[in-house]
């Protein structure tokens, strides 16, 4: 058996989505490698090698590969396919765009989004929102999946694997145009350890951002949102937790003027602990809170910072 | 420029969907049925492609929708003919088709059709697992730009800007090629009485999977359905310090 992980990174090193990606794929058993496409990812792919039980690093490098286009990672990963059984990537929005597309190039059905690995050929997956947790089992001999990295712990390093380079494809149809990325010192929203999140409650986005920021600031937190709240433009897209966002799991998630939509509730409910504000004490988000606090952000906040010090 | 818009009939947005109890699946009977969301943003973008709103006059030029479902899934693409696409396709199944057979089926759907944009959802609300716009690039051998949140459409090219993680990234595809929507595109009309009533003039063919010769056999058997974990309401504090305080002792701050 073997399995080839695709890794997420920045460039410079692998996010921490690879590590837990290694921890599925180590569930699964077998050797495991990793494939590090980009454009200048040498250092990424030394920081891949660390990973405690990774046999080697492969690195595939174009410039296309540099932003992770689908038809280019397929391409690159068609020609070595015939070596693995599964073919694992995380669960991120690159990993759901370039996945099904190397599944369907080897007539594999795909495998979304698994929260568990229960056998080599057996998988949990939400559906439905993540109302509903559905176990399946597959029969195809290859494997292509994504897994949720929240669902993993992380595969620590005091790995040394060798660092092999393989041919890195283009994509021929497609063209890379331009990027705009949200800059942030924060720590990174899927892998933060806290992360507090407003809703519609908040009513403005300056509002949002003079409430959210300095407590996110405090805690060392990212900074999320509700669908609600992103959809009055009070905060940028890439802040929506829940179904149709990210998924979070963080060791603390504060939510403050959510009320709690099954939408929102499906991208955090695996958090640790949850800390609820909210001046309805009917809110549903209560009915899944550790601690709730029924009062006005207003005035909770400010009292939060402070006994916060 | 023909575009083709698959869409799938698929539980309702509003409706909690139930665990059977003898866990072989969701419980759909009795079950408010609809368009699936992303779908219904696909094809409020086509009919807009259509009328040139955001985009030059004449666009599209004919939009066909189709639907792989039961017979039910007539009543989805008469949704669709409501508002504005010109013609349907339903290829009946009485079984839910993975998505690498959905695939494969509109694979054939394309290549009777023909189209030069295939536009769809990024997935549906119901297996969760978006996954079928890629396949069905891949099996075309056509580019991909998925999760769109503006399209433009120029000379024989598509220029997407997707929503990734972390910010917006922003592609040009050769056509012909599958662009799959966000939510963030388009909030979809809702059907005026009078195209109502003109969807119901509208053709629907209907096929069969068998039809177009696709091996939908399943490769995935489904071992149980389950109800995730329930967490259970916690306790309610009086202010911020004692928060403070029972989350130092939790060892989270």
């Amino acid at each position: 058996m073997a399995v080839l992980v695709i890794a997420d990174h920045d460039g410079t090193s692998v996010r921490e989505a690879t590590n837990k990606t290694v921890t599925a794929a180590a569930k699964i058993g077998g050797d495991i490698d990793i494939l590090v496409v980009g454009q200048g990812a040498k250092a990424a792919a030394d920081s891949a090698a660390k990973i405690k039980g990774v046999r080697k690093v492969l690195l595939a490098e174009s410039a296309e590969l540099g932003k992770t286009l689908a038809e280019a990672v397929e391409a690159t990963v068609l020609p070595i396919a015939g070596d693995y059984d599964a073919i694992l990537s995380p669960a991120n929005t690159d990993g759901k765009n370039y996945s099904p597309r190397i599944a369907a190039k080897l007539d594999v059905a795909p495998i979304s989004d698994i929260i568990e690995v229960v056998s080599p050929d057996t998988f949990v997956r939400p559906i439905y929102a993540g109302n509903a947790l559905e176990t399946i089992q597959s029969s195809d001999a290859k494997k292509v999946i994504t897994v949720r990295p929240t669902a993993f712990d992380a595969a620590g390093d005091g790995g040394s694997a060798t660092v092999e380079t393989i041919k890195g494809a283009d994509a021929p149809k497609t063209d890379f145009v331009s990027e705009e990325m949200v800059k942030s010192d924060r720590p990174e929203l899927a892998a933060a350890k806290i992360v507090v999140s407003g809703g519609r409650a908040l009513g403005s986005a300056e509002e949002f951002h003079a409430v959210m920021d300095p407590l996110a600031d405090k805690l060392g937190a990212a900074v999320g949102a509700s669908r609600a709240a992103v959809d009055a433009g009070y905060a940028p897209n890439d802040y929506q937790v829940g179904q149709t966002g990210k998924v979070v799991a963080p060791e603390l998630y504060i939510a403050i003027g959510i009320s709690g939509a099954i939408q929102h509730l499906a991208g955090m409910k695996d958090s640790k602990i949850i800390v609820a504000i909210n001046k309805d004490p009917e809110a549903p988000i209560f009915q899944i809170a550790d601690y709730g606090i029924v009062g006005d952000y207003k005035t909770v906040v400010p009292d939060l910072m402070k006994a916060l010090g | 420029m023909k575009v083709l818009v698959p869409v799938k009939r698929a539980i309702d947005s509003n409706v909690k969907a139930r665990v059977k109890a003898d866990g072989s699946g969701v419980d759909l009977a009795n079950v408010k049925m609809s368009m699936n969301p992303f779908d219904e943003i696909a094809v409020e973008e086509a009919v807009r492609m259509k009328e040139g709103k955001g985009y030059g006059a004449n666009t599209a030029t004919e939009i066909v929708v189709v639907s792989i479902g039961p017979a039910q899934a007539q009543e989805t693409i008469r949704t669709a003919l409501a508002i504005g696409a010109d013609r349907g396709i339903l290829v009946q199944s009485d079984t839910d088709l993975e998505p690498l057979a959905v695939a494969k089926t509109l694979k054939a759907v394309v290549e009777d059709e023909k189209p030069d944009l295939v536009l769809m959802g990024k997935q549906s609300i119901d297996g969760d697992n978006n996954a079928v716009g890629q396949m069905l690039a891949a099996l075309l051998d056509w580019p991909q730009a998925t999760f769109a949140g503006k399209i433009e459409i120029g000379e024989g090219k598509a220029t997407v800007s997707r929503e990734v993680d972390g910010g917006l990234q922003t592609v040009a595809t050769t056509l012909p090629a599958v662009v799959t929507v966000d939510l963030r595109l388009n909030t979809p009309r809702y059907a005026s009485l009078p195209n109502i009533m003109k969807a119901k003039k509208k053709e629907i063919a209907t096929k069969t999977v068998a039809d177009y010769g696709v091996d939908a056999a399943p490769r995935l058997k489904v071992v149980k359905v389950a109800e995730p974990p329930k967490r259970s309401a916690g306790e309610k504090v009086a202010d911020a310090a004692e928060l403070v305080a029972k989350l130092k002792s939790k060892g989270v701050l």
